[in-house]
């Protein structure tokens, strides 16, 4: 297994090349080293999923170097590899090396492109320690790791402000996980007395019904200690509450979205709750709670999805959506169904990612789809791979054969049911209103971008665009053509205002391509291995499997089994009329629900909420401390007053003219002297 | 090694090259002094290689007996070979921090460099209780010269400023330390450290000892010197005192407070607690809203102190190890970043925020380091920040979790205030036409801040390097002050499910 070295390291050597190279190094070089790393990496770890696919692997701990030791407290740096890191080590570097090779095409312009690969390999490094971890110190190594990684590509075009505001937002909201994830690990350790993940788990059952101090309470030990680590997988995975960062990191160039955003670094919250799935189990009340959140955050995220316009903003509010899935899944127990849909959705959620991608540069940087339309018939390989994402997504399939969101998507709202909890009801239901949102958000989108008649001639990109190749072009045909540019804007009265958008490099499209494979079969090709019966064997107790709920789920009422079908056809139906049959409609019903539309429009408030919460009142607070407490209160009646008293008194005593500095350095000598001579006295 | 005094030598080399300084001309002066510093540094390394790890507690110990039971004693356990390495380590960096910024009166200036070394490494190593004090007062006596020479335009305040608050402490320790001796018969720190005090006594002195350390820490609310200090001081002088003049009071806590007064420092446990968290959650907030990029960073070393004071306060393993830890590293991290202010100062001659901006884009490598100073500032995992921070919450988490929350919001503060800086200074578009023009790094600034970061990472990766010399004299304390520790509050119950079995089991393995 000493390749798991080779794919974890490799891509960190290529960041460190790449980025300290930079320049001088130059683009072809600094991306060829990063990509080819990745595709190493990627190659290497495809056999390890394969091994454990077919049962012929082991779990495995790999030692690298001593980390830390402090009295019991003890964790060093090594890589783990059982079933549930390998379905994540292809997940991460199939992703990440497909993300790489559709940059050369997306990053072509872009004047800093060196930075940027180092950025992308340098995440992908800091997430193989994070699924690799032995120990909960090394996760979170890796958790701080990705969430570098996350906000120097969020602000790597640092000149915009806005981007640079999305990069700490996204840093500093994490951090508020963190500090949850911090508090558990501490917890963990003091109820444990270790940090290593398997001895932890081991020894979880057994701390059922004991109870611990916590703030000046006692509740049960293990709900709190699995909160107090799900806050810190909320913040990461951006679930209802700290989910503010995720729609404001679409500032980040969109192969970064699709990766970190989307594919990977997201997810890891549901990947530490099911490599923790034998301690989350032993609390009841933890369990429940993560099934609301996860609820939850599937049907508020949905309900914004339905109603923004940048196609980028609608894809991240459906990645926190799907995470609710994940996240509920986990609650009542499916934890392989979560790792499931973490697995499919990876395909074909960057797939979406990198397919708006590919629009946004055919569009000239547009992103909001009002000026988007028709645009199937000149990308339409974009057109196809969206599609097939869509499909995916939106769950499209029947009698067991479907797009890889059927399976994984259907297995867990049937858990979710099958769970026979009141939570799990409520999930369930949750889910399905989720599912109808999805249908019409992610069809609402593909209407909107490749249908009907093109809207590009409002666009202020396009128009940049169109402006900017008219004067190419006049400045090269010399003052003969001239008329013929004038001609160009007005003419065009079919909202294309003359602009010809292209399709996507092959580099670009070729990503797209192999990931719409794995959107329309990795569901179906994969299902017998993550969630079937006879599945335990596949994950050899990597995560906590329950048997019973798979048969549980076959048992479930067949009105129940369609449910996700006949909620995805109507929302389909519903964003067909909407958006091809009567455009008119959407923007009515909108009026129609006035204040409501307008909540749901501005993401349930919110940012705004935050903002007057947290942000305002730390800025205050921090000057009233400064000025009031520090200047005013502290300096004053201390050194400030004192210096007062002291001027005061030496104008009347007339006695100190030496200065501050010879009086202390006096007083001292003074003080030894009085030293020396009560020793010698005593 | 044995017979060889290398702790005197190493305080003699930067004496005798600091007088000399004072009668040389600016480019002697400088060469000089680099000499010397570099000379030490390699004395330093030598003295951690030749340390004995898992040896006697005191070595290279060397004892000169002068009056009346008063000697000049020096040694060293593993704490103080860390901190002494440290010093070392930093003032070839501080020379060269002022190689080009200094231009008037460089012979003294330089002077006074080498003679607060000789003082600093006195500190670490005094082995006698009233050849530390000297040192220990004496050490800020160059400081104030520096500030109040060297220093900015309100020089004179901050050094009074300091002065005034350092007095009062000075005095009161002063006074404990002699009826300690009076007491005890001894003015050997390691006899002293093992005496049992009566814990009625103990009480009043542990509080004089506290009015020094706690203002030399600095712990709120006795903090205001140091914003003053740090924007007044020089470059080299601002690394200096963040990064070795600021651990002495930690020092004292952990060499005199601790191990001489255990049942005091247990009963004032809570307070040093609530002092930490008003320090870590006020003065982050305050070092969010400044507009002055040397009093942002001197706040968030009142911050990072905070840390260290709940570690030393935890009366575990973990929580000592892991103040000692932040000691470190903050001295390397808070060094580095003075260090990044000041040379960006050298270049525009203000330290204002707002004139900055867009740095990443005309000093890309610039940008690169002070991005990852930054980042151990805040404590991410693999660089020295996060060992110690976390270590310490670790500790007092086991201790008091109200604690253990309020301070961990110090990394969410910590990240909004360093996150803030590095945006306004690193990112956003060139406004000003004088910081777009600046260069990037030159040779000498590679040469101060790649050691810096080396360190850093080292730190971050590997602290077993920093933990072992530590770790025998960390259990001896641990083991001195663990009988009189506070309970905890988080002590978990066994339920009532299976209670038999549970008990059987601990005793079976007992």
């Amino acid at each position: 297994m000493n390749q798991i070295l080779i794919i974890v390291f490799l891509p960190m050597l290529a960041a460190i090349i790449a980025g300290l190279g930079n320049k001088q190094l130059g683009n072809v070089a600094a991306k060829s080293i990063t990509t080819g790393a990745l595709f190493i990496a990627c190659g290497l770890s495809w056999p390890i999923f394969i091994q454990f696919l077919n049962g012929s692997a082991e779990a495995t701990v790999v030692p690298v170097l001593k980390w830390v030791a402090s009295g019991a407290l003890t964790f060093d740096w090594a890589l783990r590899v059982d079933t549930l890191t390998a379905v994540m080590l292809v997940v991460v570097t199939s992703v990440s090396a497909l993300v790489h090779l559709y940059s050369w095409g997306y990053m072509d312009e872009e004047p800093d492109q060196p930075r940027f690969f180092a950025y992308l390999s340098l995440f992908t490094f800091a997430m193989l320690m994070l699924v690799t971890a032995d120990n909960l110190v090394q996760m979170f190594f890796g958790w701080e790791g990705v969430g570098l990684a996350s906000y120097l590509l969020i602000g790597f075009w640092f000149r915009k402000p806005s981007a640079s505001a999305a990069a700490i937002k996204a840093f500093v909201v994490n951090r508020v996980g963190d500090l949850g994830f911090m508090l558990g690990i501490f917890g963990t350790f003091l109820v444990f007395g270790t940090v290593s993940i398997p001895a932890i788990l081991a020894e979880a059952p057994g701390m059922a019904g004991s109870t611990i101090g916590f703030l000046g309470y006692r509740f049960d030990t293990m709900t709190v200690l699995c909160l107090l680590l799900f806050v810190g997988a909320m913040g990461k995975s951006a679930q209802l509450g700290l989910h503010t960062w995720l729609p404001d990191a679409m500032e980040g160039p969109t192969p970064v979205s699709a990766l970190i955003h989307a594919a990977t670094m997201v997810t890891a919250g549901v990947f530490m709750v099911c490599r923790l799935s034998p301690m989350f189990e032993t609390s009841p009340t933890a369990m429940t709670f993560i099934t609301f959140i996860g609820a939850a955050t599937c049907f508020f995220a949905a309900t914004i999805g339905c109603t923004q316009w940048d196609i980028k903003r609608v894809i991240a509010y459906s990645t926190c959506s799907q995470l609710g899935y994940m996240f509920f899944a986990a609650g009542v127990g499916a934890f392989g169904s979560a790792m499931f849909h973490l697995f499919t959705h990876a395909f074909f959620k960057a797939l979406l990612f990198l397919c708006a991608g590919s629009v946004i540069h055919a569009m000239h940087h547009e992103q909001d789809m009002r000026f988007y339309g028709g645009l199937w018939k000149k990308i339409p390989v974009t057109f196809w791979a969206m599609t097939a994402g869509t499909l995916a997504i939106t769950g499209v399939g029947m009698f067991g054969v479907g797009f890889a969101g059927f399976h994984s998507k259907d297995s867990i709202l049937e858990a979710a049911y099958a769970s026979g909890t009141s939570m799990g009801s409520f999930a369930f239901w949750m889910g399905i209103f989720a599912a109808l949102m999805t249908s019409f958000y992610s069809w609402r989108l593909v209407f909107l971008t490749f249908f009907g008649k093109p809207r590009w001639a409002e666009s202020e990109h396009i128009q940049h665009a169109v402006h900017h190749h008219h004067e190419h072009l006049s400045d090269e045909d010399g003052d003969a053509d001239h008329a013929h540019g004038d001609h160009g804007h007005a003419a065009h009265g079919d909202g294309t205002a003359g602009y010809h958008p292209h399709e996507s490099p092959w580099v670009m499209l070729l990503p797209l391509v192999i990931l719409s494979v794995g959107a329309v079969f990795a569901g179906f090709v994969f299902q017998h291995a993550f969630v079937s019966e006879g599945t335990g064997e596949f994950w050899k107790g990597a995560l906590v499997f329950h048997e019973h709920l798979i048969h549980a789920m076959h048992g479930i009422p067949e009105l129940m089994k369609w449910m996700p079908f006949i909620v995805m056809s109507l929302g389909l139906l519903i964003a067909w009329y909407g958006y091809i049959k009567n455009t008119s409609f959407p923007a009515a019903v909108a009026k129609q629900l006035g204040p409501v539309y307008t909540f749901v429009y501005r993401k349930w408030m919110f940012d705004e909420l935050y903002h007057y919460m947290f942000v305002v009142p730390a800025f205050w607070i921090g000057k009233v401390f400064w000025k009031v407490l520090d200047i005013g209160v502290i300096d004053r009646f201390g050194p400030d007053g004192a210096a007062w008293a002291v001027a005061k008194g030496s104008t009347y005593a007339q006695r100190v003219q030496s200065g501050y500095l010879y009086s202390y350095a006096l007083i001292m000598l003074l003080g030894l002297v009085g030293a020396i001579s009560w020793v010698i006295a005593g | 090694m044995s017979g060889f005094p290398i702790l005197s030598v190493m305080m003699l080399v930067p004496l005798a090259a600091g007088l000399a300084c004072l009668f040389l001309d600016a480019k002697a002066a400088r060469n000089l002094a680099l000499v010397a510093t570099l000379i030490d540094f390699a004395l330093g390394v030598v003295l951690w290689l030749n340390f004995d790890v898992g040896g006697a507690q005191w070595q290279f110990t060397e004892r000169v007996e002068l009056f009346s039971g008063f000697s000049y004693a020096l040694g060293i356990d593993g704490i103080a070979l860390l901190l002494i390495v440290l010093t070392v380590f930093l003032m070839p960096i501080c020379i060269g921090a002022s190689w080009k910024s200094i231009d008037k009166r460089v012979g003294e200036y330089m002077g006074a460099f080498l003679i607060m070394e000789t003082l600093m490494i006195g500190v670490f190593c005094a082995q006698d209780i009233f050849l530390f004090y000297m040192f220990f007062e004496a050490g800020l006596i160059p400081m104030y010269l520096i500030i109040g020479i060297w220093g900015g335009q309100d020089r004179i305040y901050a050094a009074y400023k300091f002065f005034l608050y350092t007095l009062l402490g000075s005095v009161l320790m002063l006074v404990a330390m002699l009826y300690m001796v009076h007491v005890a018969g001894t003015t050997d720190v390691p006899t002293l450290m093992a005496y049992d005090f009566d814990p009625k006594v103990q009480t009043w002195l542990w509080l004089a000892f506290f009015a020094s350390f706690a203002v030399k820490m600095p712990m709120w609310p006795v903090h205001t010197w140091l914003p003053a200090a740090h924007v007044q001081a020089p470059t080299a002088g601002s690394v200096i005192l963040a990064g070795v003049l600021l651990k002495m009071g930690g020092y004292g806590f952990i060499r005199f407070s601790l191990p001489m007064f255990p049942e005091a420092s247990a009963q004032f446990a809570p307070l040093i607690w609530g002092l930490s968290m008003a320090a870590v959650v006020i003065t982050s907030l305050i070092a969010l809203v400044q507009d002055d990029m040397k009093k942002l960073i001197a706040y968030s070393s009142v911050a990072h102190m905070g840390i260290v004071t709940i570690g030393l306060f935890a009366f575990n393993t973990q929580g000592l190890e892991g103040s000692m830890m932040v000691m470190l590293s903050h001295g390397l991290v808070a060094g580095a970043l003075f260090l990044c202010v000041g040379i960006i100062y050298d270049r525009l001659h203000t330290r204002e925020i707002a004139r900055y901006g867009g740095l990443a884009i005309n000093m890309p490598r610039y940008a690169l380091f002070f991005l990852l100073f930054t980042m151990a500032s805040i404590g991410l995992p693999g660089t020295s920040g996060f060992v110690g921070e976390f270590l310490s919450l670790a500790g007092i988490y086991a201790i008091s979790t109200w604690t253990a929350l309020i301070c961990a919001t110090g990394i969410i503060l910590g990240a909004a205030y360093m996150l803030y800086l590095y945006r306004r200074v690193a990112f956003g578009d060139q406004k000003n036409a004088d910081a777009a023009a600046m260069l990037d790094l030159d040779a000498r600034e590679y040469l101060m801040v790649v050691p810096l970061a080396l360190a850093v990472l080292w730190m971050g990766i590997y602290p077993e390097s920093f933990i072992a010399p530590m770790r025998a004299d960390i259990a001896a304390l641990e083991a001195r002050i663990s009988a009189a520790a506070p309970e905890g509050d988080s002590k978990v119950t066994v339920g009532k499910e299976k209670p038999v079995h549970e008990h059987a089991a601990h005793e079976g393995a007992h």
